[in-house]
């Protein structure tokens, strides 16, 4: 107060306005409002913004461990182990020659970011099921990564989805070692942490074992239509 | 002889801008920013994602930097060590009309009468206030998003990824401006600028400085 009273000389306009209150509260409320209406000015932006940055809004790059695993196309094995009738090591060649099934979807982040129209195509979890036979009791899926850190679960219900698939190509090209090549997990109906890269083992097994996002607090099942509540009962799999 | 006459100088032409609570205030609050930036790249760019990896530990390095990032200016304003930020505060809370025709011409007319801070410095000071509110809000949202709906966490992204942006452009301003003004810097360091630096960029101010000596006291007594 002693301050106005002692800057009034100097000032000949003499009033001054509370220009600063506003302007760091009409920022806030700007924030504020954009977290709940951002989504569709996103939404409207996008086309130009992707036009003008180049890196935008792209893929942000999850790795756990310290850096990519190489795996070279030849060198690439896919277990499928546990109750199973028929165990088996599938190579890149042997998924190669399985029945392709390919399709866009977007892809989205649990955090909120999303990249449209993804281009994959790789054989059919289920089809990789069938070959191993599944045998009786079993009830989820347990996924391992080449990085040594990262790993999934799924349901059996949810892996038999037709947009689950074990994918050799994204993008329109082989999966790059950034994207969790050459051959990742792809889970259509669910959030991207869902979709294990660098896919090296696949392990049925009767509950299912948390993953690696979810034992750091991501909802063990990641549906995309918001039904991402850690209350989600896995076993039950099928309602949402 | 000289000794004397640089003492003497000294006593007479230093001015003191900012006070110890103030520039700690400052240097943890531009660490934290630094940390948040750092932090930043490597979770948003998937070159560096990938030089460095180990996503969950730069997770939890950004989110406790960033829920720590308003403790520095609060505990610098609401202590009772924080007459002289909260004095600060003020001033840049209180624009007079020819600053704020300053700013509708975009900085192109230079105000007549400048206080201690001129109107691009309030607003830089406004600004990463305003920003360590929303970048918060919105990173509540994506750290704890299961309390939030999808709309709101793709909205959250989307205003915490401009928003950076923007903290980026202007805090690496700032940078420039700091380098480019050598005096104004020090200010930041140990404190004091010198009374002609005073009176060609703060002119207002050195004259309330000057003019206050002898109140000075009654002011301590009032408190």
């Amino acid at each position: 107060m002693t301050t106005t009273a002692k800057g009034a000389p100097d000032q000949k306009a003499g009033v001054t306005i509370a220009v600063g209150r506003r302007v760091f509260l009409g920022m806030t409320a700007l924030g504020l409002a954009g977290i709940v209406f951002g989504a569709r000015l996103e939404s409207v932006l996008d086309s130009g913004l992707q036009r003008l940055f180049p890196w935008w809004p792209g893929f942000r790059i999850y790795s756990i461990s310290g850096s990519y695993p190489m795996i070279s196309e030849a060198e690439y094995r896919l277990e499928i182990s546990g109750l199973v009738d028929r165990p088996r090591v599938f190579t890149l060649a042997d998924l190669k020659a399985m029945p392709s099934t390919s399709f866009s979807q977007e892809f989205q982040c649990v955090t909120g970011w999303t990249v449209p129209n993804v281009e994959w195509e790789g054989v059919k979890l289920s089809d990789i099921l069938d070959e191993a036979g599944v045998r009786q009791g079993a009830t989820a899926l347990s996924f391992e990564s080449y990085d040594g850190a990262d790993s999934e679960s799924l349901t059996l219900y949810q892996a038999q989805l037709p947009d689950v698939i074990v994918a050799y190509r994204m993008l329109g090209a082989p999966v790059t070692t950034e994207h969790g090549g050459p051959v990742r997990l792809y889970v259509g109906p669910m959030f991207g942490y869902k979709s294990l890269k660098w896919l090296s083992a696949i392990r049925v097994v009767d509950q299912v074992i948390p993953g690696y996002w979810e034992q750091n607090g991501y909802p063990l099942n990641g549906w995309r239509d918001g039904s991402t509540g850690p209350t989600d009962l896995a076993l039950t799999g099928g309602v949402a | 002889m000289n000794v004397r006459i640089d003492t003497y100088q000294q006593a007479v032409s230093r001015i003191l801008r900012f006070d110890r609570v103030q520039r700690t205030a400052h240097w943890a609050n531009a660490l934290l920013f630094g940390i948040l930036m750092l932090t930043a790249l490597l979770l948003y760019f998937p070159g560096l994602s990938g030089i460095v990896g180990r996503r969950a530990l730069v997770v939890n390095i950004h989110v406790w930097t960033g829920i720590a990032l308003p403790v520095p200016l609060l505990i610098s304003l609401l202590g009772p060590w924080g007459a002289r930020m909260r004095r600060d505060l003020r001033r840049v809370n209180k624009w007079t009309r020819d600053e704020i025709a300053w700013l509708w011409a975009l900085g192109r007319r230079a105000p007549r009468v400048v206080d201690k801070f001129n109107p691009g410095q309030k607003l830089n000071s406004l600004f990463v206030g305003g920003s360590i509110v929303v970048m918060l809000a919105t990173g509540i949202v994506l750290k704890w998003f299961q309390f939030f709906p999808v709309s709101w966490r793709m909205g959250a992204t989307f205003v915490h990824d401009v928003l950076a942006f923007a903290i980026f452009v202007v805090v690496i301003g700032h940078i420039i401006f700091a380098l480019a003004h050598p005096e104004s810097m020090r200010s930041m360091v140990k404190g004091w600028v010198t009374e002609g630096w005073a009176a060609r960029h703060a002119p207002a101010w050195l004259r309330e400085e000057t003019g206050e000596m002898e109140e000075d006291q009654s002011v301590a007594h009032s408190d």
